[in-house]
């Protein structure tokens, strides 16, 4: 009996944490944005699905149990060990399950992909992400500013981002617009997302980057029109110094817990640099530039010819 | 050349809480010395156990260390839990980053490697070769090596406590942030070469078992006659064998990385730090079935034993926990589903993870029909089994959400994945090992543990399991992520207030453990295990004497049923007394073992503090050891057939009394 009471109890608490958790503000289950929304949709959906089962074979345990417990007098077959229906039962019933779980997964990881573009009658603005120990920074190739610690979109508006890192593999993530994606250095990623309201939403590291990574933060303010936004950009413009090359060495050098700070203009291409000083050693790779990829060489800037590579050749032919 | 390579005085943390586990640490230590020098037990302590080639003995000092190593890692997990309590609204707590990102590399190694595969281990030594009717292992001495060679792991791990420092990388040490360039101190090195030592042991492991269950079983037992947690334990070895290979690689590139100027991983010079992380999980992931198929066989016992029933669906356990292992190898890209693949890989990796749960499913199902028409008796190891059965349900359905990859990108990395992996981990394995422990231990030692403190133990690890760690699903749905040092939201303190006392009320629990043991001791003449069948058993390690024979069975017993023992008994077959016995061929104890063991932590300390003259003399000594124990000729004795007569004689006495 005391098992029973004390199970009774905890389906009890945990009824009552569902209840809190519906009232609660922020995180993924109190999305502001399309993707996160349809995120919320299939997590509700996945376990409403899986309760199916898990219920049963909760209460199961406990009925079992309790009604054959030594004592009760309840019928005992010692050697009662196989039935070909039951048998049969216990594996179709997951099957089933699974099989219409794979089917939403199949569909759902389709129409969730990050690297897919939001269809909008807007026109989307494009930021490039880059993590840096331990700050976010974030260029507006289209506007020519660049910001740490602080993005700013319109609402109703796709934003689509290309991220990658200048050291430590971190993780784009604002819990209330829905999905992240690795940042790594040398490599491209891109997510898409959009706020369905305006807002000032938390943004995060969700992958452990050292030290600093626990004052990786950010703040996502989606604005209400597009004319917030361009006040936005016009104060980062009005406030800002220059993110040249060299502003960009001393930028990259670890700090915590990093201010907020605006750059009004922004060396042409650093975004792509930035991948390049990496990708240059990957060897003979040149995919990266073609547009299928869907990164343009921004006009102006000539592929470096993998420097490292062919100096390391070049010294070599010196020696023989 | 420096003699002491990086090491010098600077190596000592000077931080008050290292500085006084140290001091407990030395304390108990120097005590234990002069106790062990008093009561003159120190050539005992090597002769009967230190040099043991008995995979009994072995299996019991296995579980010592678990257990000295879940002390250490359950410390470092109340630090956690307390720095979380007090570090939020923005306050720093007491644990500065670069001590508190040690403490959680090291709860996880520690937990993981060196406290449930242990356990893991120790039970299979024990019980294993009892349940197919062998007098021991395939390769005792291997076994006696393998063990040393996870004590050493162990010891490097520790020793970084007091010398340098730890890894601060996360447990899963992925580069880029594990190379040198972001971790120029010895931490990872500690990490690389305790895992590398360890790792080794543990593959020889896997080897040494496989080859028991093939070619040692009793006669008339066929594979399909195995019982279940030799089954289980089997299916485990064979992911030992063909994924601890794949870490031993991927920590060599990272070596050769961090030594040698490699580039496998790094940022620069064609490096890709995204190779490691595939094959760190390709073994990972099929790491948490090792731990877990085993606890499965132990839950399979005990509800066939505890039910005083046949296990249902034999068969479909054994086809389940092979395909779960087979499965175990193509899902491991489910850990990074976001690195931006294509949705075809996530959704192809997401759809194989969830299938995992239909022979888990299957599984479960099995035990409530087990339970069918049975008699449970609500012993302390049923009541583990129970809670087992309703806690790894929840973690077995977070975990499919988990494989969804639209769900994963919301969820990946948060608190709900630590709620989600404990869930699994402590809900499975480790309420497995614990069941294991109640119902094997009046087995390997003769006598009972304490009941009432054994039920504590299980509420107190069940309900501080709940509150430690259904908190936790509720910030990963906040969006709190892993790894944080402090918090700054007020709607979030509530859950880790939880959590923390959560914490405390598994203290308790593990506590009780504790006490089970030292009440078991105290009153060790009046629960006697006397007959060696204390709850009715199935399976053939309930025949023998508790402990059992150093030889284990004086005539290898003839199987004809699963329920080998049951069989026995109903036929009147069992407890049998014979009129003569052979004499029995077993293997001597070894020095080598130790030996060994002692030469590769030597050689991973030097190798961490690049002294090289250290690490090569080591070297050469582990080649010259083994070289040693390779030719050596008095390897093994034969037991005559009077003294197999008179231990015969005696337990079938007791049993008789009984």
């Amino acid at each position: 009996m005391n098992l029973l009471l004390t199970r009774n109890l905890s389906k009890v608490a945990l009824a009552a944490l569902v209840a809190l958790l519906a009232g609660c503000q922020g995180g993924v289950l109190d999305p502001k944005g399309q993707i996160g929304v349809m995120e919320k949709e299939l997590i509700i959906t996945a376990t409403i699905l899986m309760l199916i089962v898990v219920v049963p074979v909760i209460l199961m345990t406990l009925y079992f149990a309790w009604k054959y417990r030594e004592g009760r007098g309840e019928a005992y077959e010692p050697k009662w060990s196989h039935s070909t229906k039951i048998e049969a039962v216990v594996w179709i019933i997951p099957i089933i399950i699974i099989a219409i779980l794979g089917v939403i997964t199949y569909k759902s990881t389709h129409a969730l992909s990050p690297y897919k573009p939001i269809e909008s009658e807007e026109e989307a603005i494009t930021v490039e992400v880059v993590s840096l120990n331990w700050k976010w920074l974030f260029i507006y190739p289209d506007l020519g500013i660049a910001t740490v610690n602080e993005l700013a979109f319109p609402a109703n508006v796709p934003v689509n981002f290309r991220i990658t890192s200048a050291g430590t593999m971190n993780s784009f993530f604002i819990p209330q617009l829905g999905s992240q994606i690795y940042s790594m250095a040398g490599m491209e990623t891109k997510l898409h997302l959009i706020a369905d309201e305006p807002g000032t939403f938390d943004g995060i590291s969700a992958n452990y980057s050292g030290h600093g990574f626990t004052g990786m933060k950010f703040e996502a303010i989606a604005t209400p029109t597009r004319e917030d936004f361009q006040e936005w950009v016009d104060g980062v413009k009005a406030s800002g110094e220059a993110l040249t090359t060299e502003r960009y060495e001393a930028l990259v050098e670890p700090t915590e817990y990093h201010p907020v700070e605006y750059f009004g203009t922004v060396k042409e291409g650093l975004f792509f640099d930035i991948i390049w000083e990496y990708m240059g050693d990957m060897g003979r790779i040149e995919f990266y530039g073609k547009p299928e990829y869907g990164a343009e060489l921004p006009e102006g800037v000539i592929l470096p010819k993998r420097e490292r590579t062919s100096t390391t050749h070049e010294s070599e032919e010196a020696s023989h | 050349m420096n003699l002491l390579g990086k090491l010098s005085w600077d190596a000592i943390p000077y931080d008050p809480i290292v500085l006084g586990t140290l001091a407990v640490v030395a304390v108990g230590g120097a005590a234990l010395f002069v106790f062990m020098t008093l009561a003159k037990k120190w050539g005992w302590l090597w002769r009967e156990w230190l040099t043991s080639v008995d995979h009994k003995r072995l299996g019991i000092m296995y579980i010592i260390l678990a257990f000295v190593m879940l002390i250490r890692g359950f410390a470092d997990a109340i630090m956690m839990r307390t720095q979380l309590a007090v570090a939020t609204n923005g306050s720093e707590g007491y644990l500065p980053p670069e001590h508190y990102d040690q403490i959680f590399t090291a709860h996880g190694v520690i937990m993981i490697i060196f406290m449930a595969m242990p356990f893991m281990i120790g039970l299979m030594n024990i019980i294993l070769p009892l349940q197919i009717g062998a007098r021991d292992v395939a390769f005792p001495f291997l076994n006696n090596l393998s063990f040393w060679l996870a004590v050493s792991g162990a010891l490097l791990v520790n020793i970084s406590l007091g010398l340098g420092e730890f890894a601060m990388t996360g447990w899963v040490a992925y580069p880029p942030l594990s190379g040198l360039e972001f971790s120029p101190g010895v931490g990872v090195d500690y990490y690389i070469w305790a895992l590398q030592i360890s790792g080794i042991g543990t593959t020889l492991t896997g080897v040494n078992f496989l080859v028991t269950v093939l070619k040692m079983r009793a006669p008339g037992m066929k594979l399909m006659d195995m019982p279940i947690f030799t089954w289980t334990c089997t299916w485990a070895n064979v992911l030992i064998v063909a994924s601890f290979p794949i870490l031993t690689a991927a920590l060599a590139m990272l070596t050769l990385d961090r030594y040698l100027d490699f580039h496998f991983f790094t940022n620069d010079a064609g490096g890709n730090s995204m190779m490691y992380i595939n094959l760190f999980w390709a073994w990972g992931h099929p790491e948490v079935y090792i731990l877990v198929l085993p606890a499965f066989g132990i839950f399979s016992e005990i509800v066939s034993t505890f039910t005083g029933k046949r296990l249902f669906g034999y068969k479909s356990m054994v086809y389940a926990s092979g395909a779960i292992s087979i499965l175990g190898f193509i899902v491991w890209l489910h850990h990074f589903f976001t690195m931006g693949a294509s949705a075809n890989v996530n959704a192809f990796f997401g759809i194989m993870t969830m299938i995992i749960a239909i022979p888990t499913g299957v599984k479960l199902f099995n035990w409530l029909f087990t339970m069918y028409k049975g008699r449970v008796r609500l012993e302390v190891p049923m009541l583990w089994t129970l809670g087992f059965m309703v806690i790894f349900t929840i973690g077995g359905m977070t975990g499919v959400l988990l494989a969804v990859p639209g769900a994963n990108y919301v969820l990946h990395n948060s608190l709900f994945l630590i709620a989600h992996f404990h869930n699994t981990i402590i809900g499975g394995a480790v309420f497995g090992y614990l069941a294991g422990f109640a119902f094997w231990f009046p087995k390997a030692m003769g006598f009972h543990l304490d009941p009432k403190y054994g039920k504590i133990s299980f509420w107190c690890w069940t309900i501080g399991f709940l509150l430690a760690f259904m908190p936790l699903y509720v910030l990963g749905f906040l969006g709190m992520t892993r790894r944080l040092n402090q918090t700054d939201n007020p709607d979030w303190n509530i859950w880790l207030y939880i959590a923390a006392v959560g914490a405390f009320v598994i203290a308790i629990g593990i506590a009780a453990q504790f006490i089970q043991l030292f009440l078991g001791f105290k009153n060790k003449d009046k629960n006697l295990d006397k007959t060696g069948d204390p709850w009715n058993g199935h399976t053939l390690e309930w025949s023998l004497a508790s402990p059992p024979q150093f030889y284990n069975f004086a005539k290898l017993p003839q199987v004809e049923d699963i329920d080998a023992f049951t069989d026995m008994k109903e036929k009147g077959t069992a407890y049998q007394r014979h009129e003569s016995y052979a004499p029995i061929h077993m293997p001597s104890n070894t020095n080598a073992g130790p030996i060994m063991g002692l030469l590769a932590t030597a050689m991973g300390f030097a190798l961490v503090w690049h002294i090289w003259w250290l690490a090569g003399a080591s070297f050469i000594g582990l080649i010259v050891a083994f070289i040693c124990r390779a030719y050596a000729s008095n390897t093994d004795y034969y037991v005559q057939p009077d003294e197999v007569a008179r231990i015969e004689n005696e337990h079938l006495d007791n049993v008789a009394k009984g």
